[in-house]
């Protein structure tokens, strides 16, 4: 907000130029335009921590481009040093704004209203007249006047100055202050928080320990053996859809909960309605099928028994997913199975879903004897078969109960059933409550600032040469504000009242 | 009524609120008309500039054009409450009811606004985006009142659209009278008004406007990125990732915060300041578009 003057730049010098070219308005203005402008590619381009699958497809099919955006950050913007550092450059300039208008403010809160200036011509709205009254009755009014409408007023010997919305500048300082108070439940959140994901079908418990997750992530400061214990059995969830269109209408996931020696309790999850244990809390985010199969193998061991998680593909959930079995003998099974809900079969699409509740469900597998891959050391994803060192022996379509004995004597799979799926995601963040009262902070501090308007009224009194009583007022705002002609008629009314006016 | 007779009802309403905005567009196309016309014939006489001529002809049009205008909101109105009814919750699930809700803002608050500022000549504008709109929704964007999908039912629908979508109507009303200065001023550069812009207020004026337009609403949007980022919390398990949209919201809000400290702080009126606000309200304009529309993230409602 200062001058920049580039004069003579010492070390000490160069230093005060560099601190106040960065605290100055401009440069904040640059920064926040810079701030908006950068956040764009985040919104334009997958992200990692959003969508990893996405920034892998795309690095995939835009191999070129893929290794430049990697080196510029762009699948992570939020994250990148160029994005930290425009934030960083703008909160440090923040502060150099805030923290010294907010020392100015403080004192003007205790100082008095400025001197009554001896032209009160020049300033807003001027006005005066002749009165009959005293000029002290005139200034006792005025007092009166200031003292029922909130001004602080300062008497002097011929006049009173006062000023009214000191409340702006502290809007305006406060909602800067909750701005950094922001950025600090920020740095908290990233420092003690935790997330994890969990996928977890009916009938299991998911206890909450590191090596229940799927995928976990936790800040630096945060110890994961102090995660909050507690048990969460998935009892079962209801998903209800739309007769008509298949859209989903309600999830409800039935759980048990238990805390570290507490009594088991009933809860009931729902999509905008988390489950919390303390600061950590229990989102009910995607779900889906998981078929139930049993699996012999050649020599008639049963190699599986029970639900393999699938992927649900589209609305109304065709879902896909693999089923590996490695100690099979005489030779590694695998298949490729597609799940249908409500199954229908068409030449063109081949089997597809209808709807997303099981109503008609179906188990399309295709079965493969070799080489799984497992051994080999590189991590496979669970829902997907490698194919590349295997053989297909066929293909077939199953209902519920029913059995497939495979080709050459390796084995037979049987449906079962099938269960559901949820996936859990649980989050630690102590600094939430802090962004809250952040925001309601910053919300009421800009409400004041750009409701409030900060204005000096003066009137002065005295007797001219004839020994009349001359009135004269007039105000100051540097805001625009509308309503000001209008309270100064009010306070001119309220002076020259009672036909004083001569 | 049963649901689906709403939903009948709240079409026929849309339609006829169109064939009203229609006519409202007309009368105020009128009052511009007569204008130019009048100023025209008064050149041609006296060859100075003047005032516009057949000012109460001209006056009576405008006055028409908000009446219609005003019944055309009433009409709207009710359609967008009649969707409500017909789908037991509140007008806002899809691209659909974001257009209509949206649209019926805009013309609510510009209606509300003309009571304290000087925005009458701003209703050819108004009601020609409206209807714009209108015709999109129903042509492009019609689906059948449905329930809402899960993510969806919680009271922060209420209170966090509803505060988007009034903040989003004060600031398609801001980026209209920040167009009309940019243009304006260029006009101006080269001489006097033409005849049928007399009637827009000065450049100062409309810098004026623009400013309290934006200052007035910018609390509530504020209040709906929050709003928005504790629903998110409850929904998703963090107040803000970066989907999208909150992006969208974000750089909206910044640009709007830097317009604000331009023209509070930097002294950047004019020219500069409506750049700024133009730049600004066109970000929520992408957001809506096209984060609904084409974009990916979490907040894709839009039912197409």
């Amino acid at each position: 907000m200062s001058e920049i003057t580039p004069v003579d730049l010492g070390g000490v010098g160069g230093l005060r130029w560099f601190w106040r070219q960065l605290t100055s308005m401009k440069t904040a203005l640059i920064l926040l335009m810079l701030l908006a402008v950068a956040s764009i590619p985040g919104s334009l381009l997958p992200q990692r921590n959003q969508n990893p699958i996405a920034v892998n497809e795309y690095v995939l099919t835009h191999v070129g481009a893929a290794k430049w955006l990697e080196r510029l950050s762009l699948f992570n913007v939020y994250g990148s040093p160029w994005f930290s550092a425009i934030y960083i450059l703008l909160f440090i300039s923040l502060i150099g704004c805030v923290i010294p208008r907010m020392l100015i403010h403080i004192r003007a809160l205790s100082a008095r209203p400025p001197k009554t200036p001896q032209n009160l011509d020049r300033l807003t709205f001027p006005r005066s007249a002749q009165s009959a009254a005293q000029p002290d009755e005139i200034l006792d009014h005025a007092q009166e006047w200031f003292k029922k409408h909130h001004f602080r007023w300062e008497r002097e010997s011929d006049a009173v100055s006062a000023e009214k919305g000191y409340l702006r500048e502290s809007g305006n300082v406060l909602f800067h202050l909750s701005l950094i108070l922001f950025l600090v439940a920020m740095g908290v959140a990233a420092g003690y928080g935790a997330k994890g994901e969990a996928i977890d079908v009916e009938g299991d418990t998911f206890m909450n320990s590191a090596t229940s997750y799927d995928n976990l992530t936790n800040g630096s400061k945060f110890d994961l053996r102090k995660l909050a214990p507690f048990t969460l059995k998935i009892d079962r969830f209801v998903p209800t859809y739309d007769l008509a269109t298949g859209a989903p209408i309600d999830y409800k996931l039935y759980a048990t909960a238990r805390e570290s020696n507490g009594a088991p309790r009933r809860e009931l999850i729902q999509v905008n309605h988390p489950l919390s244990f303390g600061s950590t809390n229990i989102y009910l985010q995607a779900n889906g099928y998981a078929p139930v199969v049993t699996v012999r193998d050649g020599a008639g061991n049963i190699v599986m028994n029970g639900p393999v998680v699938f992927l649900p593909q589209d609305a109304n959930l065709t879902s896909t997913g693999a089923i590996k079995l490695p100690d099979a003998t005489p030779t590694q099974l695998g298949f490729i199975g597609t799940f249908l809900p409500t199954a229908m079969m068409d030449k063109v699409r081949g089997g597809f879903s209808t709807f997303p509740d099981a109503v008609e469900p179906r188990l399309l597998l295709s079965a493969w004897t070799g080489d799984l891959g497992l051994d080999r050391g590189i991590p496979q994803s669970v829902y997907r078969l490698d194919t590349t060192k295997m053989t297909r022996i066929g293909l077939k379509q199953l209902s519920v109960g029913e059995s497939w004995t495979l080709p050459e004597g390796v084995g037979s799979i049987t449906f079962q059933g099938w269960v559901r799926w949820v996936n859990l995601q649980v989050v630690r963040d102590p600094g939430k409550e802090v962004a809250l009262v952040g925001s309601v902070l910053a919300i009421l501090g800009l409400l004041a600032t750009l409701f409030v308007k900060r204005r000096r009224l003066w009137v002065r009194a005295r007797r001219d040469e004839d020994g009349a009583t001359v009135i004269s007022i007039a105000g100051l705002t540097r805001q625009e504000y509308e309503g000001f002609e209008a309270e100064m008629n009010d306070f001119w009314n309220a002076l020259t009242a009672e036909g004083e006016v001569r | 009524m049963t649901s689906t007779s709403w939903a009948y009802s709240s079409n026929y309403l849309v339609y006829a609120a169109m064939i009203v905005y229609t006519l409202a567009m007309i009368s105020a196309a009128l009052e511009v008309a007569i204008n130019v016309k009048g100023a025209k014939v008064l050149v041609t006489t006296s060859g100075e500039s003047a005032p516009p001529a057949d000012d109460s002809k001209s006056e009576r049009w405008g006055r028409i054009a908000i009446a219609l205008t005003s019944l055309a909101f009433a009409l709207h109105f009710a359609g967008v409450i009649a969707r409500g009814i017909s789908a037991h919750r509140v007008p806002w699930g899809n691209m659909y009811e974001f257009s209509t809700t949206g649209s019926v803002a805009v013309t609510g608050m510009f209606l509300l606004l003309l009571r304290r500022h000087s925005l009458r000549w701003l209703t050819l504008v108004v009601t020609f985006a409206v209807l714009m709109t209108l015709g999109t929704a129903i042509t492009l964007l019609y689906v059948p009142t449905a329930p809402l999908v899960p993510a969806l039912k919680s009271t922060w629908l209420v209170i966090h659209v509803s505060a988007a979508v009034i903040s989003g109507g004060v600031f398609l009303l801001a980026n209209a009278v920040a167009g009309a200065y940019l243009y304006l001023d260029r006009v101006e550069s080269r001489g006097p008004r033409p005849a049928w812009a007399l009637k827009i207020p000065s450049l100062e004026a409309l810098d004026r406007l623009c400013y309290r337009l934006v200052a007035f609403v910018f609390p509530l949007w504020t209040f709906a990125v929050i709003a928005g980022a504790i629903w998110a919390e409850s929904a998703w398990g963090r107040y803000w990732g970066w989907d999208p949209k909150e992006t969208w919201a974000f750089i909206t809000w910044v640009a709007y915060a830097a317009y604000l400290h331009a023209r509070a702080t930097a002294g950047w009126k004019g020219r500069r300041a409506a750049w700024l606000c133009l730049l600004a309200g066109s970000s929520f304009l992408f957001n809506y578009v096209y984060v609904n529309v084409w974009g990916s993230g979490k907040h894709t409602y839009s039912g197409l």
